[in-house]
């Protein structure tokens, strides 16, 4: 999951973390309230939107005044902005942060993320701030500094000290540099946090060190311990789809293509997607349906492909382990019967009990519901439906 | 033969009183695998499925003797399990549940560290050692006794590479689903080594997809030290990056785990890897052939 950057400072601030002073908005004219309660002579209007690459595509200003504010509130409410993150279709601008302009001495970057071959929490640091770390990590990997962390000892101060000296940070800000990476550390494991990245840290001209900007993305898995961070999610961040698929207990990616998929296990959907691709079709979705293959599982996924009209055709491709392949088929049949389904079902049942589950859907005898002997036959035609509908 | 486990595994179901374990275990038992107790705090005394039900592992193990443990246990307390299994030396623990929290798993790693325990998963289907002994939830019906290897992080994948396998008269040694989650128990290298010293054990199919760098990893590992012939597939060559597709280990992110970058450094360690998913068992027959051990792996 992921959260605004404004909320992120909120984390962080209550973690001791500097951040600049400032508040979200949602009008122009609340914009302005918040700027003069800040009272600087250099006020930062930010877009809150969840993707990254924000400054590069006009999502950031400095206003030297009141009215700057004003009008850089009124430019970016409601534009739909396009980052290298957001692809093509942008993201609609809905919040504002505005915040106090600092004086900034230096650039920095910090990140504590997981590293999954050392099964540990990895802190990295860099002196190339505010540039994108995958960038620096491959063309000057050198700059980019590591600390792993023992999850029995936690953030060791000596580790913390190590990278400030290692970044370069003047002597007298080292102890409010190392304070500032344990707080951020105590924030990642206090609250599951997959990511947590100050990008940049900046050290300012008044001795300060601090995030002027955070991004904070969280494990899924362990939500169900942090009430308070579910409490700040953003639906209309979220592809209403998705969102949808996921309230009814689908793992559902839209692909934005139009030949639909609905499959059993993640391995198995990611090929699918894949495997349409090879044979020239453009995916509309990744569908892992799960579930125990009834009627009901197979409605709801059959709902969430065919609502919006994108889909010209659904490849349902079933690899039949526990779940039998005569259950399946019923569903299947059942599920086409309660919407009243017209597009083709192209289908691909395999393993358990498949003779008995192909002369179920023989018998039925459906129109519109296509069986097929094998994976790539049945790749091959549903894209050869969805090519001449 | 085999690797990690055989015919005379003795296996606990932790959590076994929960529907989906009861499922499982008649499944396990129905195979021969030999399921010798379960442990459901609390339950201690009961039976279920003809199987003794304890209140811990190490009064199961003792009771028992079994040197393995699978669990059923939902995500919440999983990872306590685990630990319970470690703490009480069993050699192998598999672990079936999806969704434990990154951070417990990192735990588990460090806790994992210097002892004996052979843990495998979690978000995995388990492992199965051919008409010796099925842990988990792979299902029995659709596997060839045989001289091929398989690793997978995908449940589904794996019974499809069975499948397509068996068909092509290729059996099977040890099956092995590792898991779809970014930190697990057990990786490619680890098994790879195992399947290397296994005598029976002739080829190997690995079965990867997008997420960290677990692939690239093995393909250095397997150009340096592999003494069987390897082949692969890999999942995700459409998958957007940044998008999580089903699996939490599944996402690309940092520029890393892309499809492209595994094939590329599997193609690069000379190993074959299938064009689709309905490739794996042409490829692995290909292959042995070019390996020259197409006839002793096939209908053997």
């Amino acid at each position: 999951m992921n959260i605004h950057e404004y909320q992120g400072k909120e984390i962080l601030r209550s973690y001791g973390v500097s951040v600049p002073d400032g508040k979200p908005v949602f009008s122009p004219e609340e914009a302005v309230k918040v700027a003069k309660e800040l009272g600087q002579d250099v006020i930062v209007v930010k877009a809150q939107i969840h993707a990254g690459g924000r400054g590069k595509a006009g999502g950031v200003k400095i206003a030297k005044s009141a009215e700057e504010v004003k009008s850089y509130a009124k430019e970016l409410f409601g534009k739909v902005l396009v980052t290298k993150q957001t692809g093509p279709e942008g993201k609609k601008i809905n919040r504002l942060l505005i915040e106090s302009g600092c004086k900034i001495a230096k650039e920095l970057y910090l990140s504590f993320t997981i590293d999954r071959n050392t099964a540990q929490t990895v802190m990295i640091g860099s002196e190339a701030g505010g540039m994108e770390i995958e960038e620096v990590a491959s063309s000057t990997p050198d700059k980019i500094i590591k600390e792993y962390i023992d999850p029995f000892i936690g953030l060791a101060p000596f580790q913390a000290r190590r990278m400030a000296f290692k970044l370069n940070i003047e002597p007298s800000l080292i102890n409010k540099a190392a304070s500032l990476m344990t707080g951020l550390y105590k924030v990642f494991v206090d609250k599951d946090c997959s990511l947590a990245e100050i990008n940049p840290l900046v050290l300012t001209q008044d001795n300060n060190v601090m995030a002027l900007d955070v991004k904070l993305n969280f494990d899924d898995s362990a939500l169900f311990r942090h009430p308070d961070i579910i409490a700040l999610r953003d639906e209309t961040e979220e592809d209403p789809k998705e969102r949808e698929a996921a309230e009814l207990g689908l793992n559902y990616v839209n692909l934005g293509g139009n030949v639909a998929c609905m499959v059993n296990g993640a391995g198995l959907a990611m090929a699918t997607v894949d495997i349409i691709k090879h044979y020239g079709g453009e995916p509309a979705n990744f569908l892992d349906v799960g579930g125990q293959g009834s009627a009901e599982d197979d409605a709801k996924a059959f709902k969430i492909m065919t609502a919006d009209g994108q889909a010209k055709g659904i490849f349902v491709n079933i690899f039949g382990g526990i779940n039998k392949c005569d259950i399946i088929a019923e569903g299947i049949i059942e599920a086409n019967k309660m919407l009243e389904l017209k597009l083709p079902i192209v289908v691909r049942l395999d393993g358990t009990n498949v003779k008995e589950g192909r002369e179920i859907l023989k018998k039925a005898n459906i129109p519109n519901v296509i069986m097929v002997e094998s994976m790539t036959e049945g790749a091959k035609k549903v894209v050869e439906l969805v090519k001449n509908a | 033969m085999g690797i990690f486990i055989n015919k005379d595994t003795k296996v606990i179901v932790q959590g076994i009183t929960g529907k989906q374990a009861l499922f499982h275990t008649n499944h396990m038992l129905a195979y021969g695998t030999k399921i010798v107790g379960g442990v459901t705090p609390g339950k201690g005394g009961q039976t279920v499925e003809g199987v003794p039900v304890f209140n811990t592992v190490a009064e199961a193990k003792e009771k028992t003797g079994a040197n393995a443990s699978v669990i059923f246990v939902p995500a919440k307390f999983a990872a306590d399990s685990i630990l319970e299994a470690i703490n009480a030396e069993m050699d192998v623990v598999v672990c079936i549940t999806e969704h434990i929290p990154v951070d417990d798993m990192i735990k588990v790693r460090r806790y994992l560290k210097g002892k004996k325990t052979r843990m495998i998963g979690p978000n995995c289907p388990g492992i199965m050692t051919a008409d010796e002994c099925n842990i988990g939830i792979i299902p029995g019906s659709i596997h060839k006794k045989g001289h091929v290897g398989i690793i997978s992080r995908s449940g589904t994948l794996t019974y499809e590479a069975m499948y397509q396998m068996s068909n092509a008269g290729i059996g099977q040694t040890t099956i092995i689903g590792i898991g779809g989650d970014p930190v697990k128990g057990t990786d490619f290298i680890d098994v790879l080594e195992s399947f290397n010293k296994d005598s029976e054990t002739k080829a190997v199919l690995m079965i990867g997809e997008i997420g960290g760098t677990a692939e690239e990893d093995a393909a250095a590992w397997i150009h340096a030290n592999m003494k069987k012939p390897v082949a692969a597939f890999i999942s995700g060559r459409q998958a957007p990056p940044g998008k999580r597709m089903g699996h939490a280990g599944a996402i690309i992110s940092g520029g890393k785990g892309s499809a492209a970058d595994k094939i590329k450094a599997l193609n690069a360690a000379g190993i074959e890897v299938a064009d689709t998913v309905a490739h794996m068992g042409e490829t692995m027959v290909k292959t042995l052939k070019a390996a020259g051990i197409y006839e002793e792996c096939h209908n053997c």
